[in-house]
């Protein structure tokens, strides 16, 4: 890799990393959202960077627009439901970075052994690729999956409205 | 390490990603604060199919990787909710008091 490359792919990788530990060592909730919204945003910068435009797209518009909205919405509801300030502080911290390095370690150890093939020179995928793809190959996960996603939002509207007598 | 390549090195970030995922998915109280930590998690997944989705081409690993984005969006909605209806049952969100099915 060249310099330009390896800075183009140091710059992101790093800000998602600090915005994820910003996300889970936030004492402050509505913080941590918005840490997670910058971890999302240089996901897409990432996504731009190894040519995935279009899912750079949709990354900042599903999860940094709905997502973090949603987020914002659930923190800001369930502080007015309850009353009092909640909660934010964290427990277990020793056992729990345990684990999280433990699973890092796992992780990287099968990373750095597992054998890749050289990379194949293909074109960037394009949109009209990905469209192709949907309505031809995987047309019938592409249905499933719609009529999963209205099931969602109509679970979730009965779930959290409120039930009068 | 010098010769590491940028598919790797995205597995590694998406490494990183998880196991900060894991620790706050461990350690927080609040169940917005997990909810958030299993975005981190998802997200992670993410990048480790673009990264392949650049290795191999192809748009098998990028209609992949929309799934799973539409699949996490909806599982927020339907998380948060769950949230909301504990919030308003038991009128805490704090994961350690929502104990009720535990025997």
């Amino acid at each position: 890799m060249t310099t330009l490359e390896v800075v183009t792919l140091a710059v992101p990788s790093v800000v998602i990393l600090t915005g994820a530990l910003g996300t889970v060592l936030s004492k402050n909730l509505v913080h941590a959202v918005f840490w997670l919204a910058l971890t999302l945003v240089s996901t897409a910068g990432l996504f731009v960077r190894l040519s995935a435009g279009f899912m750079a797209g949709a990354q900042v518009l599903l999860y940094a627009g709905g997502v973090i909205t949603l987020m914002i919405f659930g923190v800001m509801l369930t502080t007015r439901i309850e009353g009092g300030p909640i909660r934010h502080d964290s427990r277990n911290v020793v056992r729990g970075a345990f684990i999280a390095c433990a699973v890092a370690a796992l992780l990287f150890l099968q990373i750095l052994r597992a054998p890749l093939p050289t990379p194949a020179s293909v074109p960037a995928t394009s949109a009209a690729d990905l469209g192709h793809a949907f309505l031809t190959d995987f047309i019938l996960p592409f249905e499933a999956l719609s009529v999963l996603l209205v099931a969602a939002m109509v679970g979730a509207i009965v779930l959290a409205r409120k039930v009068d007598a | 390490m010098s010769d590491l390549n940028e598919v790797q090195a995205c597995l590694l970030v998406a490494a990183l990603l998880f196991a900060i995922g894991v620790f706050g998915l461990l350690t927080r109280r609040n169940a917005v604060g997990i909810l958030l930590s299993v975005e981190l998690m998802a997200n992670a997944v993410n990048i480790n199919l673009i990264a392949f989705s650049r290795h191999f081409g192809g748009p098998t690993a990028q209609v992949f990787a929309l799934f799973a984005i539409a699949l996490t969006v909806a599982e927020v909605a339907v998380g948060l909710a769950l949230v909301i209806l504990i919030s308003r049952t038991w009128r805490t969100i704090d994961a350690d008091q929502a104990h009720d099915l535990s025997g």
